[in-house]
This record gives C-alpha cells, structure tokens and sequence, in this order.
C-alpha cells in the first residue's frame, strides 16, 4: 500500500471521512516525508509543523463530535508565498518583505481554512513573482524532483516541487504569464489557471493585476477540480471577480469528450519548440482522437506578437504595483535617519532583486511620457486583437491545444543570466494571461527523464471541458502517476 | 538605438531605483535589446482597434457604503518599520 502522503486529497478525503486514518496521522506522514526530501528539493521558505499539528488534532476532535466534513478536512496544503496568510511571514521570495508578516488572510486563504484544509508551510518562488525558473528567489534554489540539476520552472516554483516530491497534497500558485502551467509542465503535475476573475486576488501581493490569477497545483486533475470547487467564487474584496454560479468541477469530470473539436496553431509548435516536445503533443492529440475528439491545424498569427505584448502590459503594470514599496508602512527600511525623502526611498529599494528592478525600470519606462503610446497603448490593442483572433477560433473549435512550454526543464544556470531567451520562452502560456482565458497543463511524457506537459486552452468560463478532457486523458495515460526518482 | 545611458538615469530615478555606473553601462545595452524584441509589435496593424484592458470586460461595481470593523491599528503597527506613539515614521519630504 502507497504511504499516506503519496495520495491524492480526493483519496484521503474518503479514508478520512471513513475513520481510516486521522488528520494527525497525515500531517506526520507529510513531514517525516519532508524530513527525508527537503534538503535536496528546498522548495519551502516556511514550513508550519507545529501550527498544522495542532491544528489537525482541533480537526480530529471537530470531526469526531460534529457533522462537520468540509471539503479539504485534514488536507494538507503548501502556499505560493506571495499570498498573504495571517501571522504567517509572507516573503514574497524578496528580501523587500522578508520580514513582512500580514495581518490577514487572503480570500482564499479564508476559503480553505473554511473547509478544514490544513496550511503546512509557504513555498519559493521567483521574487514577486517575475521568472520562469524559481530562480531569482532571494532565499534559495528550488530542485527539480526529477533531476537536481535542473529547474523546477517558475515562477510557482517551490508549489510544484513540493507536489511532485510528495512533501505536500495540494499546493496554490499564481500565475501571471504561465507561473502555474510553466512549473507544473516541468514537474510532472497538474496545474490550471482560470478565467481571469473567477478566483479572488484579494491578498495576493500583486505583480500585474490585468493578468494574474491564483489556482491550484495538484497531483491530478481530479484534486484540480476539487481544489477549484474551494477557490473559485465572487468575493466582495475584488471588484474583478466574476459572479459565476456555483459550480461542482467534479460532477461533470466523467462526461463523454466525444465530437470535441481541437485546433492546434502551428506558432505553438514553430521552431524553438523542442522535436521531443512536439512529438508528445502530437501523441497526445492522436490519443485524443481515439476517444471521438477531432482535431484541425490552424493558425492564430497574433500568438507570435503575445510574449513582447504580453511583457510591455506586465512590466508596466509591475512598475505601478510595486511604487508601493517604499519601506515607510512596511518592507524593508534603511537603519539611516538622515537623509530625505527620495533618498531614503531609493535606498530602500535596494531591497529589490536584479529582474525585478529590470521589470520596474522598463515598466516606467513604457509608461513614461514619449513613449506611453508606443509601448503600453500599442500593447493594449494588440491584446485586443489576440483576444479577437481566439473568439473567432472559438467558433469552430472548442478547445486550442499545443505544448505548455517548449522544452524540458532548463539546467539551473542556463537561462538566468539572459532575461530575453527567458523571456521568449513563454511563447506557449503568456496568451491565455493576456486574453483572460482558461488554461490547464497535464504531463503527456517524457524525454530523457523530464517531464513535458501539454496545454489546453478553452473559452472563456470553460474550465469544465478542459478539466473534462484532461480527466479522460489521465484515464487512459500514466503519466501522471510516475514519481520521480528522489528516493527518500 | 531605443533608450541611451541618461535616458536609463532618468527612468531609475522616476522609478527610485539607485544603479552604480556599472548597472548603468549593462541596463542600457540590455534595455536596447529588451525593447527591440518589444518594439516587433509595431508590425502589427492596429488602426481602429480599441484598448484591452482587462481579460473580461469589467464595469464599475459599486456596493453599499456600509460600516465595518477594520484591523486593529496595533496590527498594522507590527510591520511599520519605524514608529514614534502612534504615528508612522517616514523620513523628511523637504
């Protein structure tokens, strides 16, 4: 029999609800895996022991004198740390805020506390969330589970790692230009991101706010689903929430995929995508067919203008969002007394990491008079028509499919001394951020033992028919369900 | 060339971000390089086209101006890094 922590939160849920073991029993068999793996993976920045120990025997108790039997009771959840957890430090991976601790939950914090979920630590991540590899954490590097040499993607990073390497059941992300789907790609889970507006921002420290939204990271589509019936639902603290009706992911995941359309845009598969790669996509779409999905090659030109469209939007708004940092409320503040205003501010900001103060710098830069209509308006149209492109496709198509990252996990080192190669590498994500649409990464194979994931794309409010068909695709594949060779 | 050395000067101190001569010097060549991967956008034909600001169209969303508590002002404090009673220290404006 698996060990506890090698399960999925759908499972445990049944085996707890049944008496089968206790949310106790769980947390321990979670942190002596920790214990035995973390060292090599270093994928958390906090981790709560103590505080989930105590808070699954309050659990234990609840569950055995009331009918209480929320939908996450007893499980164990990891979070990206740049989402606010009350009295819990929240670093946002920068040396800005390594000392900030919030005085609220964020809306989904409070959703998962809600339904008995058990927050056992806070995950790395590229600082403010900005990169593709984890890599510019101010903390530490995070290791892929299934090579240490490499990446485990970003900027979600430290979620991922922990998914894959069993040192958490369910994990939250952010993603802004594919911060879930790149690093569950490069980890070998899975990982969604939803309509913009479907779930909450209120307290995730904000980076691009037209872009960004949090979701799960899960070990299949089925705790995605799950995960999603906590999260997703309008909250009055974000006025960019969408009043969508409740929705249960998980009753419709066994309904037929039959007579689906697919198309597949040949820019997602151009040339810097890797032969491995689209090789496993097109294995995938083949799979697919057999199930009754048909499928077209077509086009969507504007795909190849999304990645300089999609970072002239997200540095500027980055430059606005972060004007907030400047060590007088909160973060980081020089000991110095002397000084003025803007000197002291400036110094402050120091705090700030190389990629991040870049994205700054050229986010005032494209909004700086002169140069405001060439670069952020221009932008904004251009997301207008990428938008309009994919609405057309969304006539004849039901869902748009292609590879979620263009290659296998980078080697560490390989691509963080280049922002711009880093940049062109979110080809294949940056798109569903910038026209708000749904997006959903599973593992479709391997290549010289990393991972590759495959991407599904639907309209807008859609997530069920893409949690629809990757369910099936899971069905019928194992990969998935490979782990990765730590050992431990 | 999109952007020189002082036009870099110029942007780090819009945006209060110290650089020594060396970031200067490396800013300004990879800022060059950075916008002109951006400016290939400008192919794109955009005449008559409105602005996106959002991923779904989003209108004014207005609630009642009710009442209710907010944090509690010793909360805040925890993280202000600098305090004198019960105001927030900041350095000297002018």
């Amino acid at each position: 029999m698996a060990s506890f922590y090698e399960l999925t939160a759908y499972e445990l849920h049944s085996m707890l609800q049944n008496g089968d073991i206790t949310a106790e029993e769980l947390i321990y068999s979670l942190f002596d895996r920790i214990q035995k793996t973390e060292t090599k993976i270093k994928a958390y920045i906090t981790l709560l022991k103590e505080n989930a120990i105590n808070q699954a025997r309050l659990l234990d108790k609840k569950l055995r004198n009331s009918n209480f039997f929320g939908i996450l009771a007893g499980i164990p959840i990891a979070i990206k740390d740049n989402i606010c957890t009350k009295n819990i430090r929240t670093t946002c991976s920068s040396k800005m805020l390594d000392n900030y601790v919030p005085p609220y939950n964020a809306t989904v914090i409070e959703r998962i506390l809600a339904e008995g979920g058990i927050i056992i630590g806070k995950t790395n991540m590229d600082e403010f969330a900005m990169g593709t590899t984890t890599e510019s954490s101010y903390y530490q590097i995070t290791h892929n589970p299934w090579s240490l040499e490499h990446v485990p993607g970003g900027s979600s990073g430290g979620s991922a790692a922990a998914v894959a390497a069993d040192e958490t059941i369910l994990a939250l992300g952010s993603d802004t230009g594919g911060s879930i789907r790149c690093p569950a790609s490069f980890c070998n889970i899975t990982g969604i991101k939803v309509s913009y507006g479907s779930i909450s921002r209120y307290g995730l420290i904000s980076y691009a706010c037209s872009l960004e939204q949090i979701g799960p990271l899960t070990k299949d589509v089925r705790d995605c689903a799950l995960l999603l019936n906590v999260l997703v639902g309008r909250d009055p603290y974000d006025s960019t929430t969408l009043n969508r009706p409740k929705i249960d992911f998980l009753a419709t995941l066994d309904e037929d995929i039959k007579g689906l359309r697919i198309g597949i845009p040949k820019e997602f598969m151009g040339t810097g995508t890797a032969e491995a790669v689209s090789k496993a996509v097109w294995n995938a779409v083949h799979l697919l067919e057999s199930f009754g999905v048909t499928y077209d090659e077509i086009s969507i030109p504007l795909i190849d203008y999304a990645v300089p469209c999609y970072y002239i939007i997200a540095m500027s708004e980055a430059s606005s969002n972060l004007a907030r940092y400047d060590g007088i409320r909160y973060g980081y503040r020089v000991e110095k007394d002397e000084g003025e205003w803007n000197e002291i501010f400036a110094e402050d900001r120091l705090a700030f990491g190389p990629e991040v103060r870049r994205r700054i710098m050229l986010g005032t830069y494209a909004l700086s008079a002169g140069y405001y209509d060439m670069y952020y308006l221009k932008a904004l149209k251009v997301r207008t028509l990428l938008r309009n492109q994919f609405e057309a496709q969304f006539k004849s198509y039901d869902i748009i499919l292609g590879p979620t990252m263009p290659t296998t996990p980078f080697k560490i080192g390989e691509m963080i001394s280049d922002p711009l190669a880093m940049y062109r590498t979110d080809i294949d994500t940056v798109a569903a951020n910038v026209t708000g649409l749904p997006a959903i990464s599973i593992p479709c194979g391997f290549s010289d033992g990393l991972p590759i994931g495959l991407q599904l794309i639907g309209n807008s409010l859609q997530e069920e028919l893409l949690l629809r068909v990757a369910y099936k695709f899971q069905q019928e594949t194992d990969y998935h369900k490979k782990k990765p060779p730590i050992g431990g | 060339m999109h952007i020189t050395k002082d036009q870099v000067e110029h942007i780090a101190w819009l945006a209060r971000i110290k650089l020594t001569e060396e970031e200067k010097e490396n800013y300004t060549k990879l800022f060059n390089d950075i916008l002109d991967y951006f400016r290939k956008i400008d192919e794109v034909d955009t005449s008559n086209i409105d602005y996106t600001f959002h991923g779904v169209d989003i209108k004014n969303v207005f609630r009642d101006d009710t009442i209710r508590p907010s944090l509690p002002k010793e909360d805040i404090f925890k993280n202000v890094p600098k305090r004198k009673d019960n105001f927030v220290k900041a350095p000297r404006m002018v």
